[in-house]
């Protein structure tokens, strides 16, 4: 890879301003980032490593919401969710594998969005708010299509609050190399209705599908969602698997997170 | 260049590494511990697995500077001092659990965090748990197999 | 009682517990003083005409030594291929230059073009980036139908329509065989793909070239199965260096399949770089340059027909099969395809006539080459799925079919009609043995208590047979193999009774030390531990051929016994001599040397230190010392078979396929290591349910490599697999070897991907479904593509 300067700050104002000189480049858990500087497909001045700011790093009940710190691994996250969400720990705990979640981050993970990251379809099927360093930002205004989001240059991701639903399921369908989400969808009953999040499955990155989430506002069973077609278009193909059976395998395993809800 | 130091396999060490020195590179090209390997560049392969802070990690996908103050052990750590061998590299040898030997390392490193975190792993626990490491001889048989043994062996034997 | 020691005890491993503490010493472990790095700059593109290398920039950078190009090698020849096949009209194959770096023009992506020695890797690749490349793109050969058609592109010119060598087996047979099948009352007919796969030892490949021209002497340390192969290859036909002054040395190696026999570019590029710049240059693989570097296997395109009676009774065979050779010959990518392929079509049956057609073409892709089962796999996967669809087609049960067919224990030896023979084996017996163990018995219940969960589930069995032992040297001498395929072992007795072998083969993780050393205690009856064993250094072992092939017992541990059968004969004759006895009344056993009919021993220990000692010796007959050299060049090629089976459970609305039982009977002959080679049938299987379940090298239109990380290149995983019920309790030892063995090591992935595949059609066409053919990968979204028709 390219060299570059490596930064740890230990607080989030230095990690600010860390971030505020020309080409840097902030590191979450690097799960992502570390295979992408090896390919050399970036080329940092500065490195600001995020993992030493202790203050973004819980996970804690507040309320009716979880609250998750942007450097929380996915593993804290599969074992401290356990019992206040299980459906996101269940998410969490299907992510990578144990080293990748030792490492790994929430905020890492959705300021990349990739398309077939499984966080990105629990934050919007929970209805989470994405806090950072300067304000904060809606599910749904925060992932804009593949790798892209609503996040500025050098905002840091401090915080993800999720108001915990009634009932949740995650259920990946995972791509048999990369073992990422080749279909994930999380489906998330709450007193004000449904919301389904699909990671893996579209060009334009994660989305809500929202005509299952009416059928199961108005009906929570996984029958309600049978009249229902997903279209293909748009979807991706690849090596492994058309868009016609990623859009098939959307509405099945929208089906059984809700049975196992 | 970064100054860092860190404890690894209970030795303090200290070192003088490039931003992008990744902390397998500096165990084995630095520290001289070849034991941890490098097998893939994606995070997939995990012959890298070192413990980190007590907790499984890729050493390659982790820069030196990350593991600053870190207690570190590697493969040449798991051993007694005496070279005794753990209960899980035992069981591997008993159960025929390696080949070439070359994800060896890696596999038990995530042995023993595995049985750290749960001491009577079922068998699809001990696969589940082995998704990011890759071995391309065994058929992972007769590791999940050494992994049971050991599990067994290191479990307190429960009061009657 | 299992035993202890010796042959048949599952003793455990003496390499185990280096491996185990990090302490094993592979290539890349090594580093030498004053050692530099290379990094190749790669083709980026699948075919196209090479109009400038540009170095100058990348020559300037911090830390570079030099900037190599095809230009600075027009001293240097070609990579060899190692076997001249003949074509059905008697035409050598073509042979197009294989050149160590890019010459003109481009043939894959990946393809080396330069070679950037620096003080750092780093360095290496970031002097590499500034190497001004410049390609005028070609239209790519991917598709080997297109390739042959004549009027499509050419990877090389001097090669028509890029056919290598059209192969007839057996050329005699042709027209008798149209003719059967023309004639038979019923046919079928089967087109079917082998996949690519990439061999993916976890250890990717490493050099390190170490010339000192104080002496002349060059060291090439070398991930390598076959030390010896490489340096007579590197240096008579590359480089020019004479063998007593090219040292090779393979150190540990982390798993190889097939993927370490060959001559590499990248490890005459470090040899010639070290000669140029007096200092040791090393050259390490990332995983992604070993995708694209890495020699591929398998890739076959076949239309196979099986003429049948009404009764079942195969009739006749023939095949017709495009092989992918990709861009260049590799060394011996013209055997794998032919003669380790075509041979293996009888697999375990009695049919007549046989007709092989091997069509062999260059494509813009890695180059192809020897993948663990090289050729048989391919064989096995194609016969054995025709033989399932002929049953479906004939209503007559899979598993009858082919007991009908068998070669009966009677048969032996039985001469196939393409031309091996056959020395023991008993197909019945093994048949009767998977069953017992895969519990067939109790399928059809599996299969109602799957179909109650909403699962298909699916029985797929199958039978196999290859050739290992490779190879009687003037057998293959005459088929145009180019060197000879003998192994080597010394055997040398120290005076404190303990001893060396030095053996011609090179384990990669079979645990050759452990192994052989079992061998030679057996033979002497001492511990095992007072034997050490030496390979991969052809600076410390005698000429051998390598392991590769499943040949290492079978003719590497014949070699060893054979050595050690010297031996044992000297140290009777020193005994004879310390008991006054006549030496014909000399035994050993034990360790001990006994007279018959009388109370005299004297134990192995005095008689080795009377060698080195010769006090009282009869030096007037024998000399001093008790070493032994012997090659053992095998009569004929060794035939395991086996019989295996599948269940798989398919989720029928994601078209998930999981294995949910897997057995495997094997006749290996005798056997060394009970523990070693049930790992060896495990390790096959799992490769082999990789090729059918996940494994999948795919280019796009452009030629580039998409499954290029194990990012979309699905390594099979713990999770992906079952434990695995094997028995190698049927045994029909091999006939003409000292040990009796037939070896073991490809087994698994020659006898698995057609019972995988068989058991998915099964599943597939269970409740109400009918599906009639799916290829590998069997992957959830072909499943599910199949089932909707």
């Amino acid at each position: 890879m390219y060299d570059f300067q490596f930064a740890r700050p230990t607080s989030l104002d230095e990690a600010v301003k860390a971030l505020s000189a020309e080409d840097a480049q902030a590191l979450g858990g690097g799960q992502t980032l570390i295979p992408t500087l090896k390919q050399r497909l970036a080329a940092p001045e500065v490195l600001v490593s995020l993992t030493g700011i202790r203050e973004l790093r819980f996970v804690r009940r507040d309320g009716d919401t979880l609250r998750v710190g942007g450097t929380a691994t996915h593993g804290m996250v599969a074992r401290e969710a356990a019992a206040e969400f299980p459906g996101l720990a269940g998410m969490a705990v299907r992510i990578g594998d144990p080293a990748v979640r030792n490492r790994g981050t929430i905020g890492g993970s959705l300021a990349n969005n990739d398309p077939s990251a499984c966080y990105p379809a629990a934050v919007l099927a929970a209805n989470a708010t994405v806090v950072t360093n300067s304000r904060e930002i809606a599910a749904d205004e925060f992932f804009d299509g593949m790798f892209t989001t609503a996040l500025d240059e050098g905002e840091i991701i401090t915080e993800v609050r999720f108001p915990i639903p009634e009932r949740a399921n995650y259920q990946k369908f995972e791509q048999p190399a990369s073992h990422f989400a080749l279909v994930g969808v999380m489906v998330a009953k709450h007193a004000d209705g449904v919301r389904v999040g699909v990671t893996g499955a579209s060009e334009d990155g994660v989305f809500r599908w929202t005509e299952a989430e009416d059928a199961l506002s108005g009906n929570y069973a996984p029958e309600a969602v049978d009249g229902l077609t997903v279209s293909a278009d748009g979807m991706i193909g690849d090596l492994h698997g058309t868009p016609e059976y990623r859009a098939h395998l959307v509405k099945v395993l929208t089906k059984r997170a809700v049975a196992a809800s | 260049m970064t100054k860092v130091s860190m404890t690894v396999n209970g030795k303090a060490v200290s070192g003088e590494v490039e931003g992008r020195t990744l902390l397998a590179t500096f165990l084995r090209e630095d520290l001289h511990l070849t034991g941890t390997h490098i097998g893939c560049d994606t995070s997939q392969c995990g012959a890298c697995v070192v413990h980190v802070d007590g907790q499984a990690v890729k050493a390659c996908t982790m820069f030196a500077a990350e593991a600053e103050g870190a207690e570190v052990t590697t493969i040449e750590g798991i051993a007694a001092a005496d070279g005794t061998m753990s209960p899980v590299q035992k069981a591997f040898q008993e159960h025929h659990g390696l080949q070439c030997g070359f994800c060896t390392p890696g596999m038990v490193m995530s042995a023993h965090a595995l049985l750290a975190e749960n001491p009577d792993p079922s068998e699809a626990e001990i696969r589940e748990y082995l998704q990011g490491n890759i071995c391309r001889c065994t058929g992972y048989h007769n590791i999940v197999k050494a992994i049971a043994a050991a599990a067994a062996e290191m479990r307190p034997v429960a009061a009657e | 009682m299992p035993k202890d020691f010796g042959i048949g005890a599952s003793s455990k491993r003496r390499e185990d517990v280096r491996f185990l503490t990090g302490k094993g010493r592979y290539t890349d472990d090594i580093n030498l003083q004053g050692q530099l790095h290379g990094y190749f700059v790669r083709s980026e593109v699948a075919h196209g005409m090479l109009k400038r290398v540009a170095t100058e920039a990348a020559a300037a950078m911090p830390g570079v030594h030099r900037v190599f190009t095809a230009a600075d090698l027009e001293s240097a020849g070609g990579l060899p291929c190692g076997w001249q096949i003949t074509d059905r009209f008697g035409n050598p194959m073509h042979e197009p230059k294989h050149p160590v770096l890019a010459e003109g023009k481009v043939r894959h992506v990946g393809e080396p073009i330069a070679f950037v020695v620096a003080d750092t890797v780093e360095q290496a690749r970031d002097a590499a980036e500034a190497v001004e490349v410049e390609i005028e793109d070609l239209p790519p050969v991917l598709d080997m139908k297109a390739a042959v058609s004549g009027d499509g592109p050419l990877v090389h010119d001097e090669v028509p329509a890029n056919l290598c060598f059209d192969w007839g087996f057996v050329e005699d047979n042709r027209d008798a065989v149209d003719e059967a099948i023309r004639n038979a009352p019923h046919v079928t007919t089967l087109e079917l793909v082998n996949n690519r796969l990439v061999a993916n030892p976890m250890e990717p490949r490493v050099a390190i070239a170490d010339f000192d021209a104080s002496t002349g002497d060059h060291t090439l340390y070398l991930t390598s199965q076959n030390p010896h192969l490489i340096r007579l290859l590197m240096g008579a036909f590359v480089l020019g260096i004479p063998e007593h002054k090219l040292r090779v040395v393979a150190p540990d190696v982390g798993g190889a399949f097939g993927s370490k026999i060959f001559l590499y570019n990248e490890e005459v590029a470090c040899m010639f770089a070290s000669i140029q710049l007096r200092r040791p240059v090393k050259w390490a693989s990332t995983r992604s340059e070993a995708f694209v570097s890495d020699k591929h296997g398998r890739d076959h395109v076949t239309k196979i027909e099986l003429a049948l009676d009404d009764d079942g009774t195969f009739l006749a065979l023939r095949t017709d099969t495009l092989a992918n050779l990709g861009a260049y010959l590799s060394t011996i990518g013209s055997v794998t395809p032919t003669y380790l392929h075509g041979t293996l079509m009888a697999g375990n049956y009695k049919t007549p006539l046989i007709y092989v057609n091997v069509r062999t073409v260059f494509t813009n892709t890695v180059p192809v080459d020897a993948y663990r089962g090289a050729g048989r796999p391919e064989a096995t996967y194609q016969l054995e799925r025709v033989i399932d669809k002929a049953a479906r087609e004939l209503g007559i049960d899979p598993i009858e079919l082919r007991r009908r067919n068998f070669v009966q224990p009677e048969d032996f030896p039985y001469a196939t009609p393409v031309a091996v023979e056959y020395d023991t084996g008993d197909y019945g017996a093994v048949l009767d043995k998977l069953i017992e163990i895969a519990d067939l018995a109790g399928f059809e219940a599996r299969r109602k208590q799957s179909e109650a969960n909403g699962l298909l589930r699916g029985l797929g069995v199958n039978t196999y047979i290859e050739a290992c032992g490779i190879a009687p040297s003037n057998l293959v001498g005459q088929l145009g193999a180019r060197a000879g395929f003998y192994d080597s072992a010394t055997v040398r007795v120290n005076a404190t009774g303990g001893l060396v072998v030095m053996a011609g083969t090179k384990a990669h993780g079979q645990g050759h030390e452990t192994t052989f050393a079992q061998v030679v205690a057996e033979m002497i009856g001492i511990d095992e531990t007072m034997i050490e064993v030496v390979q991969g250094d052809t600076a410390h072992t005698p000429m051998g051929m390598g392991s590769s092939g499943s040949r290492s017992i079978a003719v590497g541990g014949s070699a060893v016994v054979r050595a050690t059968e010297k031996i044992i004969n000297k140290a009777k004759k020193i005994a004879a001599h310390l008991m006054e006895a006549a030496e014909a009344d000399v035994d050993l056993a034990d360790g001990t040397f006994t007279v018959a009919g009388t109370d005299k021993t004297v134990a192995w220990g005095d008689v080795c230190l009377a060698a080195y000692v010769p006090h009282n010796y009869p030096l007037e007959d024998l000399e001093p010392g008790l070493e032994e050299t012997a090659f053992y060049d095998p009569a004929n090629f060794t035939f395991p078979a086996g019989a295996y089976a599948c269940e798989v459970e398919i989720d029928p609305e994601t078209g998930k396929v999981r294995i949910d039982r897997f057995a495997a009977a094997d006749d290996f002959g005798n056997v060394i290591n009970p523990m070693i080679v049930e790992g060896q049938v495990h390790g096959g299987i799992a490769q082999g349910i990789g090729q059918a379940l996940l494994e999948n090298c795919a280019y796009d239109e452009n030629g580039q490599l998409i499954s290029a990380s194990y990012m979309d290149y699905a390594m099979p995983r713990a999770s992906d697999l079952p434990m695995y019920v094997v028995d190698h309790s049927c045994q029909t030892p091999c006939t003409h070897n000292p040990l009796g063995v037939k070896g073991c090591g490809e087994a698994g992935a020659i006898g698995s991907p057609p019972a995988v595949v068989n058991a998915v059609l099964d599943a597939l066409n269970s409740g109400g479904h009918k599906v009639d053919h799916i290829d590998m990968p069997v992957s959830p979204s072909r499943v599910w593509q199949a089932m909707q028709g």
